[in-house]
């Protein structure tokens, strides 16, 4: 048996016109419409992983949606790609190291024109090439394979490297998670990035304080974090990672002084579901059909 | 197949050396080529590489998953890094990103293990590498190179170039000849002498001994077929096949363990064959973590010599 999928996925262009329009939409907006603009795209992504979950009987519901204001933020302000030319040479690199988080990232990249949103039906079926975690050499616009923690970051640093080594100008986003900082090796990577100055590197971390089985400052405790980046030689801010306002102005503004930025997205796991937001249990259980249709009538 | 034309050296080399002149030649014509370490500057023998192009010399530190995630990185940013570090280490921390990040995603990283097999010696199991072949050979897409002398290293380094694709090559240590002169090719084992009693399949520090066996064997009737095994992935089937089918026995011999690595390998190939040339397998290397001694003392020890390799060749004859 070799690893195949039932098909190809490809850029779809109507898709990708509609993202276009709204990038530039935003770029004229003032606050206010560019808000309402990322809302709309991140509800839509929202619902989406509502049905991809409700589909596919499994999922990362949580996280997915503690992450979801983060990539609509990235994909429509910040990321310099294109959906039409996935690995064009040039291009800025995204890196969603919560690998556990696919739903959310397949549903933005679908959004954007990466594929067809048609797709995102076939998540985690069989041979489908929405895997459960994503895999780069299936789905246009993935960098590298994430789903074991704590992998993305010393793959954005090399990438971040490479960038500077040919005088590019493209930057590196990684998202992690907060309980994945309890893995070595992002420390390991942290204190390479500093050592070469890559202010073309951000980390966002997602920020919600649950991991898989309790609290994170229960299981073991990450702050002061703001503290650790620093005293690692990071320049670090703390955000609202629900606020479209800091997340724009955070994800797009260069990190200055050579070194690498950190962004300690402050969210809510579950967020835009009341009865899923801030709730241990939801880090992988799927909504029953009444909780469907309730989380669906919450999501506009 | 001949082998008069140039004999096994009487000298002995460290690939090491040969491994570090290959990379220089090639980064001086291109800047695609870049080393990652961990420290190892001296151990991988990099400083002329670092004199030559400090920037290009990435030294994470101590701290390997990083180590392999940043080649990962340096591959998508459109290098060819050679991500080099002690073998047992470079395997054995990071199995998880040569898995993930590497093989998985497919990213044309070139890991370098330098030092395999027991080339540490006294500095014990710890620093020994003798699993890295039995790990790495159950990740598909990764190729796995053990060049044979400095030649096959040279070789294995250019390819990589050549044709950058997850790769991990192994850069032996411990001193060999060098080999009559064989073209190193991708999933392919070389024929280092014909032969229609028994085939010996080896690698590596294994070969020249294989070859110095062989020999041996004629003196005593006993005609041997010597095969370098230089690419353990992709594998060489055929060759495999063929010694099964046209000799009545077969000697591996590795400087690894035998539960996953070459041994392992061309077993389940005999395996597969039809009933008459389901011939007995031998396999000579580790079984167990090796006790202190040095490298020379450890492959006696484990019957990697001349006369362990013709004795395990007449044991298989004999079954």
């Amino acid at each position: 048996m070799t690893e195949q999928s039932a098909h190809q996925l490809r850029t779809a262009p109507a898709q990708r016109a509609e993202w276009l329009a709204a990038r530039q939409a935003i770029a004229v907006a003032d606050p206010s419409e560019r808000d309402q603009i990322l809302h709309r795209w991140a509800t839509r992504t929202r619902r989406s992983v509502v049905s991809m979950i409700d589909a596919a009987r499994q999922g990362h519901i949580g996280g997915d949606f503690s992450v979801t204001d983060i990539l609509t933020t990235a994909y429509l302000v910040a990321l310099d790609v294109d959906p039409a030319q996935p690995r064009a040479e040039h291009r800025d690199r995204f890196i969603l190291s919560k690998g556990h988080c696919a739903a959310a990232l397949y549903s933005t990249l679908a959004f954007a024109g990466f594929f067809d949103p048609g797709e995102l039906s076939t998540f985690m079926k069989p041979l489908s090439p929405l895997n459960g975690h994503p895999n780069r050499n299936k789905v246009p616009g993935v960098e590298t394979n994430t789903g074991p923690l704590g992998h993305g970051v010393p793959v954005a640093v090399g990438a971040a490297i490479g960038a500077k080594l040919k005088g590019e100008s493209g930057r590196v986003i990684v998202v992690t998670g907060d309980g994945e900082l309890q893995e070595g090796s992002n420390w390991e990577a942290f204190m390479t990035a500093a050592q070469y100055g890559l202010d073309n590197l951000t980390v966002v971390v997602d920020r919600n304080r649950l991991q898989q089985g309790a609290r994170t400052e229960e299981t073991n405790h990450l702050d002061p974090l703001d503290d650790k980046f620093a005293a690692f030689g990071w320049n670090v801010e703390q955000i609202d990672g629900h606020h479209y306002g800091q997340l724009a102005d955070a994800l797009t503004r260069p990190s200055g002084g050579g070194r690498p930025h950190a962004v300690i997205a402050n969210t809510v796991k579950g967020k835009g579901v009341s009865f899923i937001e801030d709730r241990v249990e939801w880090h992988h259980k799927v909504p029953s059909a009444e909780q469907v249709k309730q989380a669906l009538e919450e999501l506009v | 197949m001949t082998t008069e034309a140039v004999a096994v050296s009487s000298e002995v080399y460290d690939n090491r050396v040969a491994f570090a002149d290959e990379l220089i030649e090639l980064a001086e014509h291109d800047d695609r080529v870049v080393a990652v370490c961990n420290d190892s500057v001296g151990s991988s023998n990099l400083v002329g590489f670092r004199d030559r192009f400090p920037d290009r010399l990435i030294n994470v530190g101590i701290a390997e998953q990083d180590m392999v995630g940043v080649g990962a990185g340096l591959a998508n940013a459109g290098m060819i890094p050679f991500v080099c570090g002690a073998a047992p280490f470079l395997t054995g921390r990071s199995l998880e990103q040569i898995k993930a990040d590497v093989a998985y995603s497919q990213l044309p990283v070139i890991l370098c293990g330098m030092s395999p097999g027991v080339a540490y010696g006294e500095l014990g199991p710890t620093h020994h590498s003798i699993e890295d072949l039995s790990w790495l050979r159950a990740l598909p897409g990764l190729d796995i190179v053990i060049p044979a002398d400095r030649a096959q290293t040279r070789q294995a380094v250019r390819q990589a170039v050549e044709h950058p694709r997850p790769t991990f090559i192994r850069v032996g240590r411990f001193k060999v000849p060098d080999l009559p002169q064989q073209v190193l090719e991708r999933g392919r084992f070389q024929t280092m002498r014909d032969g229609v009693d028994v085939t010996i399949i080896a690698a590596g520090t294994a070969v020249s001994r294989a070859l110095a066996a062989a020999e041996r064997l004629e003196g005593d009737g006993f005609s041997a077929r010597v095969l370098n095994a230089a690419y353990l992935n992709p594998l060489d089937e055929a060759a495999i096949a063929a010694a099964a089918n046209e000799t009545r026995a077969i000697v591996t011999a590795e400087e690894a363990n035998v539960s996953g690595g070459l041994g392992a390998a061309v077993a389940r190939i005999v395996l597969e064959q039809p009933a008459p040339a389901r011939v007995p397998v031998e396999m000579l290397g580790f079984r167990d973590f090796a006790p202190t001694g040095s490298a020379g003392f450890l492959l006696e020890l484990a019957e990697l010599t001349e006369a362990g390799i013709a004795r395990a060749a007449l044991n298989a004859l004999q079954r």
